[in-house]
């Protein structure tokens, strides 16, 4: 499923003493099957922006293609778009309210009108994939732990099986163990059912490990887009924007400043380790 | 709702209800106090075989079992101690937090806050003063509405003299950089900005202690960057002692001594640089150590000559090129 | 839409109204508030108009801000005006199907109306230009008398203070709460109202066990900081009249003479 932003723009209560241009004229294409990561700081738009491509804000002016459709066109089904392009928000598990997981999980995709045999075939399923023990599928979500709650969360969107995948800051307060959890999650989804994943996140290392693409947002314009390699080329131009580079680009730049000759190419643990070893 | 459960919470209006359950210090059981240690020790906090249990119960409230959050902990923090509690998600290290000012009290064993017996209702508002507390959630801690007004709020509650209040308002906004913004709204602030002011209006109660849990959390990588500085900043120029609560290690690099935590216990303490080492172990106990850190770590074990426990990127990069000229040396 | 309540929030400028006492500004509102309720005829009317004119003026707040504030109640309004209008027997002008419009029904029915605007406009203006800290402040002073009867003035106070500070925290969480179950497909367009109300609970819930939540991690950050009930606190900015206020309560009492005589004269 190809998404494409046309020409975004989006000004916050407009025509008031608060009118701020969260969008500026973006633009880009999402093919099929790819693993975008959407970087930027806090404010500089990646939310908004995701918020415009399942259609939950409208754009002041241009539009968004899904298959080739312009959604906010009168008559366009949002609902069914939303099946499609699954929205996780920061926190999710604040966000549960059934008097159990299971049938919390049902939410998404009863909304979509399936059978209800479907719907539970769904809910199952995807308590499955994110991993939850079978015994807390009949507990109420707020007796869980920390942890099982967001997988709980994350299992309410992927039943509803969508395509596209977009997950604002999905490791958000979560320790090492649960942050690697997330990215092995995503992988399987990847691997097993060829989903698109955009990815919001704070963390340079983490996008520069996992990310196809990074599309790199500041003051509401798309400044950067291209291989996580190419971006983090450009690290003077990411610090001044109050961004980092990865750990290991960081020691990379180091190293050449010392006038040690290695690649900038090398942005993650492994990659360094083989730059490196070649110089012995 | 039923789902709410059981927890200790209430409505903004049921505040009040949950103060005055919390006042009642009766509820807590009557295990003599021990002896003021102020003769025997020095240190600023001890604990001595801590323990805290947390009862679970079923819907009926039948009890199901008891989870032992805090597992018999010994520790000792001095004067101006930068201190690291490391721990994944559940480890018991926010429990063991909440120790440091009488928030929680030990089911097993003693907390000494300079030299008192934290089950000691007389001296409850003296640890207090000289441990205070920032939270995880910038915005659940904030009191005021106006940021000078939200970090009066302490002293408020001290009795200060209002002139007094005044000083002591603006020395801590000063000191984590926030003075300009004493007159702003406190929502209108970034996540890294609320959290200075936390740590103004707990600064303004002049503690000798700040315990932060979590800090940094909730926080983009700018905002952590903003608090981990003005927390050294305290510990070096004022020589407030920290104790920082994280699972985040690029944060404890700086710090004087690092706990490590796993299922109520402490399974590691060391320099961070001692710590470090242990890639794997850290691993096993849910926690991943920064990627230089690893990076040092895997060229190591493939025979680079580098020293144990790198921790900054400079450190790497300096090393690297020492071992590089060296090498260089030898080939001629 | 949940934005443009301004019933209870503070506008920031500089103002003298905002330098006032704001025990002077609550008995003021009260004053006002009891003013509307004693004028009978146009000429009070225009009295009580003309002031609340000039005290908007000087409070430097945008007139749009209170305008938006009215339109909470507009349904309070219009029902309020068609009641009175209908329902109150008298002199018939025009007849519509059964319901008679009557001169005195216009009469009470206008009357009512604008006591109402006066009213919501009049608070909101204290709300506008006090902080919620100061206005708590002043409230737990004015009813310091109450003390005695037992009742816990400065707790009121502080729960009033908090519930303020925390409405624009809750309003954002509102929002992001109904983008996500959005996200899930939640349809809050529904045309029944059986269904309209369904829909409301995945909102409802998670925003009460996320205010449950707020509230308990507030209980235990304030208790860190000494926190112990009214007894013994002091304060930042301890009130204290000046001379400014000592003139404005003056300014008050003129205006309540002159809306007393007013209803006597005419």
């Amino acid at each position: 499923m190809s998404v494409i932003a046309d020409h975004l723009n989006y000004i916050y209560s407009a025509g008031t003493a608060y009118e701020h241009k969260a969008l500026d004229d973006v633009s880009f294409k999402i093919e099929d099957g790819e693993y975008v990561a959407l970087l930027g700081q806090t404010g500089s738009g990646k939310s908004t922006l995701a918020q415009h491509l399942n259609g939950l804000l409208k754009p002041s002016s241009g539009t968004v293609y899904v298959d080739g459709e312009d959604i906010f066109e009168k008559g366009y089904d949002l609902k069914a778009l939303r099946g499609k392009i699954g929205l996780v928000f920061q926190y999710p598990e604040y966000q549960l309210f059934e008097e159990d997981v299971f049938t919390d999980v049902c939410f998404g995709p009863k909304n979509l009108g399936l059978e209800r045999s479907e719907v539970e075939l769904r809910a199952y399923e995807a308590l499955k994939l994110v991993g939850l023990k079978d015994e807390a599928f009949f507990q109420s979500p707020f007796d869980l732990s920390g942890g099982e709650k967001r997988r709980v969360a994350l299992a309410g969107v992927l039943a509803m099986k969508p395509e596209v995948l977009i997950l604002d800051e999905p490791t958000a307060g979560l320790d090492p163990g649960g942050r690697e959890w997330i990215f092995e999650l995503i992988d399987r989804l990847r691997a097993e059912q060829g989903i698109t994943v955009i990815l919001i996140s704070h963390s340079m290392d983490d996008v520069a490990e996992h990310a196809d693409r990074l599309l790199v947002m500041n003051g509401g314009s798309l400044v950067m887009d291209g291989r996580p390699r190419e971006v983090f080329s450009y690290y003077k131009e990411l610090m001044q924007m109050g961004l980092d580079i990865p750990q290991v680009s960081r020691v990379m730049y180091l190293l050449r400043e010392n006038g040690v000759n290695v690649s900038m190419d090398a942005i993650t643990v492994k990659e360094a380790l083989g730059e490196i070893l070649r110089l012995f | 709702m039923k789902e709410t459960g059981d927890r200790r919470q209430g409505t903004v209006l049921c505040l009040l209800f949950v103060y005055h359950k919390k006042y009642s210090f009766k509820e807590t059981e009557n295990r003599p106090l021990s002896p003021h240690l102020i003769l025997k020790s020095m240190s600023l906090i001890k604990t001595d075989k801590v323990s805290y249990e947390y009862i679970r119960r079923d819907k009926d409230g039948a009890v199901e079992g008891i989870n032992k959050a805090v597992d018999e902990i010994d520790l000792s923090v001095e004067k101006g101690d930068f201190i690291a509690i490391l721990g994944a998600n559940g480890s018991g290290k926010s429990t063991l937090a909440k120790h440091f000012n009488a928030l929680l009290y030990p089911v097993g064993g003693t907390v000494f806050v300079g030299g008192m017996d934290t089950r000691d209702e007389e001296h409850l508002w003296d640890i207090r003063q000289t441990t205070g507390m920032v939270f995880q959630n910038p915005d659940n801690q904030i009191i005021g509405t106006v940021v000078e007004e939200d970090v009066a709020f302490g002293p408020e509650n001290m009795g200060v003299k209002s002139r007094d209040i005044w000083e002591r308002v603006i020395r801590s906004l000063k000191s984590v950089d926030m003075f300009e913004y004493r007159k702003h709204s406190p929502s209108r602030l970034s996540g890294g900005q609320k959290q200075r002011v936390a740590i103004a209006g707990v600064l303004a109660m002049q503690p000798e202690c700040i315990v932060l849990d979590e800090p940094t959390a909730m926080l983009d990588p700018m905002g952590r960057k903003e608090v981990i500085a003005s927390i050294r900043e305290l510990n070096k120029t004022f020589g407030i002692t920290i104790i920082l609560i994280t699972h985040y290690m690029e944060e404890a690099v700086h710090a004087d001594k690092v706990y490590i935590m796993d299922k109520g216990r402490i399974v590691m303490q060391g320099t961070p640089k001692q710590i470090f080492t242990n890639v794997e172990e850290l691993r096993g106990v849910g926690l991943s150590v920064p990627k230089v850190t690893e990076l040092a770590f895997e060229l190591r074990r493939r025979g680079v000559d580098l020293p144990e426990g790198i921790l900054t990127e400079t450190e790497l990069a300096n090393e690297l090129c020492r071992t590089l000229s060296e090498a260089k040396h030898r080939k001629f | 839409m949940i934005r443009d309540i301004t019933l209870g929030q503070y506008y920031q400028t500089e103002s003298v109204l905002h330098g006032l006492d704001p025990r002077l500004k609550i008995i003021g509102t009260f004053l006002y508030i009891i003013s509307l309720f004693l004028v009978r005829d146009i000429f009070g009317y225009a009295v009580a108009g003309i002031f609340l004119a000039v005290l908007i003026v000087l409070s430097h707040v945008p007139f749009k801000f209170m305008v938006r504030g009215l339109k909470g109640i507009l349904v309070l309004l219009i029902f309020t005006g068609v009641v009175n209008v209908f329902l109150t027997p008298g002199e018939v002008l025009v007849s519509v199907w059964k319901f008679n419009i009557t001169r005195e029904g216009l009469k009470v029915g206008s009357r009512m109306v604008i006591r109402l605007v006066f009213l919501v406009i009049g608070s909101s203006l204290m709300t506008l230009t006090t902080t919620p800290n100061r206005l708590t402040d002043g409230l737990e002073r004015v009813l310091k008398p109450l003390k005695r009867l037992k009742l816990p003035v400065h707790e009121m106070a502080m729960i009033m203070s908090i519930a303020l500070g925390f409405i624009p925290i809750l309003i954002e969480e509102l929002d992001k709460i109904m983008k996500a179950q959005s996200a899930r497909g939640a349809d809050f367009e529904s045309k029944k109202l059986s269904a309209r109300i369904k829909s409301m609970v995945p909102i409802l819930v998670p925003l009460f066990v996320s205010a449950f939540r707020r509230a308990g991690d507030l209980a235990t950050a304030m208790e860190a900081r000494c926190y112990h009930g009214g007894e013994g606190r002091t304060k930042l900015k301890p009130l204290r009249y000046r001379r400014a206020d000592y003139i404005a309560y003056l300014v008050l009492i003129l205006y309540f003479i002159l809306i007393i005589a007013e209803g006597i004269i005419f």
